[in-house]
């Protein structure tokens, strides 16, 4: 797999060489090696938390500059629902839409609007008797592939229901060519993105061929310019902006939960954070949970508001959303949003392509090889001395044992194992000198 | 003969490590390639298997055996053993305690659910000296 891929990259000149991000990959998809951290493409699942943990700020983002917007003739901004957590005192979402108008953008579109059809969507296919039990969200990237590298059994459960951006970026296409005129490639939807996994589900779409959203920009990245620009919101502008078409429950969206209140199912279960998520798909893998009908998982603590490129803390992010919640007309997705509203988006609503393994715990093509590769590790963790202090490089003692077999590192980066052959050979050394005294 | 053979100890009543050992037998799989299908019934029945061997039993072990054609889970334990297995086999069927079920577990599904997942169940059992269970799973399909 290419590296340009993923989203999650090393800023070389500033990786320290520590093992801050080593500890904290939740796929252990990261070595230490030559002093600089390195990140194993296939094991990588964007989650970011090496960008959140990582002292020297070495571990980055990759999304699109503010300037990329200037490809397309007509401009759209598509606001994650995450943004509004991001402002103080924002009791009308409609300032944002007017500071993104101000920041050069022809039109904004609510990704809550996207979050409406995906909730709709989503209760149909509950409703269907062949639905597989749980049904798993698909609206975080990262808690996808995930799934496609450490839980491959439950491809099968994810919900085929394109994400909220994507159904917010063709709905927003096909209604600003319908009210302009513009021809569909004229037009650029940016999403205005809390995490990098969002940026590589745009370059390299899970479950579907293409996306309908032509690039990706940092919350982070526009935070200054947009504070600004909603001072100067509040004192000057006072044009006349259409009601924001989305539901409460759409913009819940942004925090842990949200997705399971807007389905209205009742046996739905939200977890955040990726290590949390690994283990209870775990359980779900062991049918722990059968009466479960929906999971919704989410990579980062919190849900959207604590992703790993915003500017506002978490809990006062995720206190706002609920706060602009609660304020908000309460309207069931069920009634606002018609299977006729869905049915509009035909082909881009569903998945297109099926959702691949991505075969990176396997270590060797071949059984039988496999299974000798698997002795041979065994053989040389036992040999290791179980302290998992990644000084070689690798993770833990375990990691060590399986990059040796793969060729990746040698027994002599275990400082442990080193030191013993140190002091093995110095005593060797001692017994010449003694034995050839004259 | 096996090409691959693990044994993990599982203790009465200790829910501290209930589970360590059908995960790492789910890693191993993982790790051999052996098909999501297969890794996924796999890992019910051997959770079901760990845990009754929790709940129900005086301690034994879980043994995982990988063969060129089938993957072999073998639940021993040293009691107390079952008076009426097929009683035992039918669903809903528990001799679980209240407080264990209080944790989720012992509903009555699980020797029913392990037979279901395996391709092979065979369940021998004497009051007294303890239950062995043994599934097999075809890692090939059936011509």
């Amino acid at each position: 797999m290419a590296t340009n891929l993923h989203s999650v990259r090393l800023d070389k000149g500033k990786c320290v060489g520590c093992t801050g991000c080593l500890k904290r990959c939740p796929t252990e998809a990261i070595r230490i090696r030559k002093g600089k951290a390195t990140i194993i493409d296939e094991l990588c699942i964007d989650c970011g938390e090496c960008i959140r943990v990582c002292k020297q700020h070495a571990k980055i983002a990759v999304t699109d500059p503010l300037s990329s917007i200037n490809r397309y003739k007509y401009k759209i901004a598509l606001p994650a629902p995450a943004l509004y957590g991001q402002f103080k005192r924002i009791d009308d979402i409609s300032s944002i839409t007017r500071g993104l108008l101000r920041m050069g953008f022809n039109d904004v579109f609510d990704v809550a609007v996207g979050a409406d059809l995906a909730s709709r969507a989503i209760m149909e296919k509950l409703k269907s008797p062949s639905c597989p039990k749980p049904l798993i969200s698909s609206a975080c990237p990262a808690v996808l592939r995930l799934i496609q590298v450490r839980f491959p059994e439950l491809i099968d459960n994810v919900v085929d229901v394109r994400s909220p951006m994507e159904l917010a970026a063709t709905r927003a296409r096909s209604e600003f060519c319908k009210r302009t005129g513009a021809k569909p490639e004229e037009v650029g939807c940016f999403f205005i993105t809390p995490c990098a996994s969002k940026a590589t589900a745009i370059r390299n779409p899970i479950g579907h061929t293409k996306s309908a959203v032509n690039g990706a920009i940092s919350i982070l990245e526009i935070y200054g310019l947009l504070s600004s620009q909603l001072r100067r919101v509040k004192s000057d502008d006072h044009d006349e902006i259409e009601p924001h078409p989305c539901t409460a429950l759409g913009i819940g969206w942004a925090r842990t939960g949200g997705e399971a209140l807007a389905i209205e199912e009742e046996e739905a279960l939200a977890v955040d954070g990726i290590e949390n998520v690994s283990r209870v798909l775990e359980q779900i893998e062991n049918d722990r949970l059968p009466e479960l009908k929906y999971f919704e998982g989410l990579a980062c603590e919190g849900g959207c508001v604590g992703g790993p490129i915003v500017f506002e803390n978490m809990y006062i992010a995720r206190n706002r959303i609920r706060q602009l919640v609660v304020n908000l007309p309460k309207v069931k997705v069920s009634d606002a949003v018609s299977l006729d509203d869905v049915r509009e988006l035909g082909d881009e609503l569903c998945f297109d392509a099926p959702i691949r393994q991505i075969e990176a715990m396997k270590l060797d093509s071949d059984f039988s090889a496999a299974v000798k590769k698997l002795d041979r590790i065994e053989e040389i963790r036992k040999k290791l001395p179980g302290l998992d202090c990644g000084s070689c490089g690798s993770p833990t003692c375990q990691a060590l044992a399986e990059d040796i077999v793969g060729g990746y590192a040698k027994e002599m980066d275990c400082l442990f194992l080193l030191k013993a052959r140190v002091s093995e050979m110095a005593r060797q050394m001692v017994e010449i000198s003694e034995l050839t005294r004259e | 003969m096996s090409i691959l053979k693990e044994e993990f100890n599982v203790a009465k009543m200790d829910f501290v490590t209930a589970g360590e050992a059908s995960a790492q037998i789910k890693r191993i799989l993982k790790k051999l390639g052996v098909d999501a299908g297969v890794v996924r019934r796999l890992s019910i029945a051997c959770y079901e298997a760990e845990i009754n061997l929790v709940i129900h039993s005086d301690g034994g072990t879980l043994s995982l055996e990988v063969n060129p054609d089938d993957v072999v889970l073998i639940s021993k334990d040293i009691g107390p053993g079952i008076p009426d297995i097929e009683l035992a086999m039918s669903e809903g069927y528990s001799t679980a305690s209240d407080d264990v079920r209080m944790m989720g577990f012992g509903a009555g599904m699980g020797l029913a659910n392990m037979a279901r997942n395996a391709d092979k169940f065979r369940i021998e059992s004497k009051v007294g000296e303890g239950t062995l269970i043994e599934m097999i799973f075809n890692l090939k399909q059936e011509a």
